[in-house]
């Protein structure tokens, strides 16, 4: 009886629960639904929060003082995930697969690799605007030195080529953790696995490809989705590098530096904290969307093999 | 059942330390909101709201810490060397901290600290719309009968009064005057003029850019120098100064109109005597430029004189913006810019009020002046200049007319935000990504949104 009575009411689970679902709820939980309730409100002269339902949300996408900075935002910031997608993840996989062939000095390199990922933002910020910079920045003599002088422009401070430039430096910075996630995966696959296709006749192309490749799947998925939440809740470099106007003309303005403009304001614009409660509502919508997907559409379905 | 028992007085113990935790974090919201400067005093983290017997009448001797928010970073050591021993000499009683914030993120900071409570005792305050909405708010206390206060015109208290008058709220400071630093040495070596009209500048432009030199230095990449230092500080020659600008917030004059276009054109005329690249230059990249002797002419303002003289190692020179024509009037943008004013949460307000009105005094305007050459004391009081190109500066005030920048009373009140946007196109004409016309349209367009004169 007693013996029944004690796993009905498993305490150890609570106890073992407890510290994390406290600090995530006062840290975590209770400021998000807060900032979710603020996007619901309008704040009146004196302050005084008044409710004006979805409002807000009606007023970022059609009101002309928010909605073309929020699709630009939006826009902006598929381009930045797009650029690491398709740039960071191919070179990080390529990096981890060299790697897990060894060689003495892959340890170097690893190393090497990942220590910009440990770096500030700050100090990439300010090391990557002094070497693009067209007064004293060393791009422009390297780029000479090698016959393709003719190719460098002041690349931050064009439109057109500032949002790719800033993603770029990005994925320099963190192409170490796809490349980390990778590896351990492919450092994960046993040998006789890779021996048997050996024996097969199967080329190194083709073992990648028909036998590392598929066995890694969950880890690509794994990375994009860090990929995706991490890019849309970027921030830090933008606002280092180009400010919080995200210049030239807002083309670098993704959701981040937008919901930092609207809630804090800028300059002689006041901070509106509802309208930015209403953008990082979004942004946690869009997050929310991604990560569903991630969950519903692709998780389920990747064969995860036993190793 | 011992193992129950531990198991539940650990679970109680837990629960104990962590809404211990908990607690401690929600009744000390301003510690954790409090960005980690290491100049913050003590009593910034107080938490305002606290009524301690001290804070009305501090018994003798007792010191009271009172912390100046503001944006001036530049000024910290001028403000701890020679402006806060002065006073602090005067009143014992009262210590005075300077913290200074980075100026972009100034106003944002600054709204987050009032609404967090957790703002210093004497604010800083940004002329017009940014600091009458604080003290609508009920952030900024009145002055009206501050002693001192007696020594302003109204010209000088016009960016920090209410729109009817009623109520003063900071005590104005310093104004500066925009113009073009040049490289002395470089003139005389070319035998070059200084320019007066248009005409004259781009003589000059081009005979500098003949010799191979950087004729002008200035960035677009951080925005607001293209509007600030370029279209508010040639522009008022072509709207006449306060005439233009008060037929703005009239509603007779649109931003499409001839006088802005006009100054539009110029700024994308500057911008093939640019350095190379300058659509990635930076503000202190343009700065250093121009004090390593690596371009010519630099338009900007007064307040860059003290950086200046310390860094240049050439002699300088200045000229006020070129008019259009020789003969025309002259205007020039002399912009009431700086101002303190008291927290109205302040646990101190008698010590504010001492240290605000010493501020209006004679003494402060001399050291104020002499220390930061290039901001110009607003008070009536005489004050003697000792730098050379601050007394230059301040001589324009005699042959032109003087106006300010025409974005701060009453149009950057809604949005889209007039000065925000006069940055962005500013920006784009001189990076040829838009047209002067289209600047003008662009604007103009945003302004009526929401502006009925």
């Amino acid at each position: 009886m007693q013996q029944t009575k004690r796993r009905s009411f498993p305490i150890h689970i609570v106890v073992f629960l407890a510290p994390a679902v406290l600090l995530y709820t006062v840290f975590m939980v209770i400021p998000l639904i807060n900032s979710l309730r603020l996007s619901f409100f309008a704040l009146g002269n004196q302050s005084q929060q008044t409710f004006v339902g979805l409002q807000n949300y009606i007023k970022l996408f059609t009101d002309n003082n928010f909605a073309p900075f929020f699709w630009r935002a939006l826009r902006n910031n598929f381009v930045f995930f797009a650029v690491h997608m398709l740039v960071q993840n191919p070179i990080g996989l390529l990096l981890a697969a060299l790697l897990a062939e060894g060689g003495r000095i892959r340890n170097f390199f690893r190393t090497v690799i990942f220590m910009p990922t440990v770096l500030s933002v700050v100090i990439i910020g300010f090391i990557w605007q002094l070497i693009l910079n067209p007064l004293w920045g060393v791009a422009e003599g390297i780029l000479e030195s090698v016959g393709l002088g003719a190719w460098f422009g002041p690349w931050l401070g064009k439109p057109e080529t500032a949002l790719i430039t800033v993603s770029l430096i990005s994925v320099w910075q963190f192409v170490g953790i796809p490349m980390i996630l990778f590896y351990a995966a492919l450092i994960g696959i046993p040998e006789e696995l890779m021996e048997a296709a050996r024996v097969d006749g199967a080329s190194a192309w083709e073992a990648f490809w028909r036998i590392k490749f598929p066995l890694i799947l969950p880890t690509i998925g794994i990375v994009g989705i860090l990929t995706f939440v991490g890019n849309f809740n970027a921030f830090d470099l933008i606002y280092t590098m180009k400010g919080a106007n995200a210049g030239p003309d807002f083309s670098t303005d993704i959701m981040g530096t937008l919901f930092f403009r609207t809630f804090f304001g800028q300059q002689l614009q006041l901070g509106n904290p509802t309208m930015g409660a209403t953008v990082a509502a979004m942004m946690f919508l869009i997050i929310l969307t991604g990560v569903l997907l991630y969950t519903f559409l692709w998780a389920r379905r990747v064969q995860t093999y036993e190793m | 059942m011992r193992k129950f028992f531990t198991t539940v007085s650990l679970l109680v113990a837990l629960t104990l330390i962590l809404t211990a935790c908990g607690g401690g974090a929600a009744t000390q919201p301003p510690a954790a909101t409090q960005p980690p400067a290491a100049t913050e005093p003590p009593a910034a983290t107080e938490p305002p709201a606290a009524t301690e017997p001290a804070a009305t009448e501090p018994a003798a001797g007792e010191a009271v810490t009172l912390t100046i928010e503001s944006w001036r970073t530049d000024d910290l050591s001028i403000w701890e060397d020679t402006i806060i021993p002065a006073f602090e000499a005067k009143y014992p009683n009262i210590h005075v901290v300077f913290s200074p914030t980075n100026p972009p993120d100034y106003n944002g900071a600054l709204n987050t600290k009032l609404q967090g409570g957790t703002a210093g005792d004497l604010i800083t305050c940004r002329p017009f719309d940014a600091s009458l909405q604080l003290f609508q708010q009920g952030n900024l206390a009145s002055l009206n009968d501050l002693p001192g206060m007696e020594n302003f015109g109204d010209v000088a208290k016009s960016a920090w009064i209410t729109d009817d008058g009623s109520d003063v709220f900071c005590v104005p400071m310093a104004s500066v005057i925009h113009g073009f630093f040049y490289n002395k040495d470089k003139f005389d070596e070319l035998g070059l003029q200084e320019p007066t009209t248009k005409e004259e500048f781009f003589q000059v432009l081009q005979a500098l850019k003949d010799n191979g030199d950087t004729p002008l230095v200035m960035g677009t990449a951080d925005q607001w120098e293209s509007a600030t230092m370029g279209f508010q500080n040639i522009g008022p020659n072509y709207w006449q100064g306060e005439e233009g600008r008060q037929a703005l917030i009239a509603g007779t004059a649109k931003f499409t109109d001839e006088p802005y276009v006009k100054t539009w054109q110029d700024l994308a005329e500057w911008a093939p005597f640019l350095p190379e690249g300058y659509e990635a230059v930076k503000y202190p990249d343009a700065q250093s430029l121009f004090t390593l002797g690596q371009g010519v002419i630099y338009p900007t303002g007064s307040w860059e004189i003290s950086l200046f003289e310390k860094d240049a190692g050439f002699n300088m020179g200045i000229f006020p913006p070129y008019v259009e024509n020789a003969g025309d009037t002259c205007y020039i943008s002399d912009h009431t810019d700086i101002a303190v004013g008291m927290n109205a949460a302040s646990p101190h307000p008698e010590e504010a009020r001492t240290f605000l009105s010493w501020v209006a005094s004679e003494e402060f305007a001399t050291l104020y002046a002499n220390a930061l050459p290039g901001f110009f004391p607003l008070s009536n009081a005489q004050v003697t200049l000792d730098d050379p190109l601050a007394n230059e500066f301040l001589s324009w005030r005699q042959q032109c007319e003087s106006t300010i920048r025409n974005s701060y009373q009453i149009l950057s009140r809604g949005e889209p935000n007039l000065e925000n946007e006069l940055w962005r196109v500013s920006a784009g004409v001189m990076n040829g990504s838009i047209t002067p016309e289209q600047a003008g349209q662009e604007i103009q367009t945003g302004l009526e949104q929401w502006y009925k004169p």
